[in-house]
């Protein structure tokens, strides 16, 4: 069954409001509140941690699907994923990305080895 | 560097970045429609909501009759990781009059954040204008790609693997970001964790491995010192 119109209206309105608050707290709250050391040092690590979890997660999937639920035991899914071609297409474009520290590059050899590898 | 310079480097440097953001939005916009949404609805969440991964859960929920709360409650959750990027970015956008403030904050995604962060640790850059610069075509190109797919549906060819670009966008941006311990730390426990919880509901594996990230590369930042390692 799907949502009537004015759930769907409402979803739309309650969400946008809430991620705005999300995205606006800290912007306009930082001079106001008095961030801790330690707090300040642990914002230093968000782009590492966050980047990574956007990373990982979609280079290591099986046929589209997330590894963790492709249900196949750990011996098994590493197997498969060394081999996988995009596994192999992320590796070549992590070392470009290391020498170039370019996007496009990056992003052009990265497409450019998986689409051979699926040509091959 | 004046603003308008800042901008346009901003623009540049996002250009291949749109090209990953496509097949996303294409999905977007098709998937609402498929979802039972009308076209108003779904360019509607595309606007006010603009963050899509948060949208794509939004939807599957609107199309099984989810309740309310569990639909809004899922968007929440699902964006909750940009309390860091606000955080995270919060200084650089200190001096600026609210409106801005608001526009910057409406305006932030990962990509935007990711990119523009990197770009703030040169000094002398026009931090309004160059994420503007970044943040503002990201947006125009979602919108049409909604657009687009509410029309005419998501059709990417099968052999492009478009949906490859954004994780590779994302690469580029790490590899440069991870530069010691505690940020191989913080990369190594944010991707094994997200990896290990894709499967979780709500999306949750994304926030956890990102915070778990964090307190990692806390961790291990003394570490990495007492060994010599640094580099900074």
């Amino acid at each position: 069954m799907t949502a009537t119109d004015a759930v769907v209206w409402a979803a739309v309105a309650l969400g946008g409001v809430a991620t705005f608050a999300v995205r606006a707290s800290f912007v306009f709250l930082y001079e106001r509140l008095d961030i801790p050391e330690l707090a300040e040092r642990a914002l230093g690590y968000v782009p590492a941690a966050v980047l990574a979890a956007l990373v990982v997660p979609a280079v290591l999937t099986l046929d589209g699907v997330p590894v963790a639920e492709a249900g196949l035991p750990p011996a098994e899914a590493l197997r498969t994923l060394l081999g996988s071609d995009r596994v192999l297409a992320a590796g070549v474009a992590a070392v470009v990305a290391y020498y170039t520290e370019d996007v496009l590059a990056t992003i052009v050899v990265g497409m450019g080895v998986l689409l051979a590898l699926g040509a091959v | 560097m004046t603003l308008r310079d800042d901008f346009l480097a901003g623009v540049r440097d996002v250009a291949p970045v749109l090209l990953g953001i496509v097949p996303f939005g294409l999905v977007a916009g098709a998937a609402a429609v498929e979802a039972g949404l009308t076209g108003a609805q779904a360019v509607g969440l595309s606007v006010v909501v603009f963050a899509g991964a948060s949208q794509l859960a939004a939807i599957d929920l609107l199309g099984d009759g989810a309740p309310l709360a569990v639909v809004v409650g899922t968007v929440v959750v699902v964006n909750l990781r940009m309390v860091m990027y606000s955080a995270s970015i919060a200084p650089h956008f200190r001096d600026l009059a609210a409106r801005w403030k608001a526009l910057v904050a409406y305006l932030l995604t990962d990509q935007a954040y990711a990119m523009s962060l990197t770009r703030f640790r040169e000094n002398g850059v026009s931090r309004r204008g160059y994420y503007l610069g970044v943040a503002a075509p990201l947006w125009v190109v979602w919108q049409i790609c909604t657009v687009v797919g509410v029309v005419v549906g998501a059709r990417v060819p099968a052999w492009l693997p478009l949906d490859f670009a954004l994780p590779l966008v994302f690469l580029a941006l790490l590899v440069p970001a991870v530069e010691d311990a505690g940020t191989a730390a913080a990369a190594l426990v944010g991707g094994t964790l997200a990896t290990v919880g894709a499967g979780l509901p709500y999306e949750l594996g994304l926030p956890l491995g990102a915070v778990c990230g964090v307190l990692a590369g806390l961790l291990a930042a003394p570490v990495g010192r007492a060994l010599g390692g640094v580099r900074r």
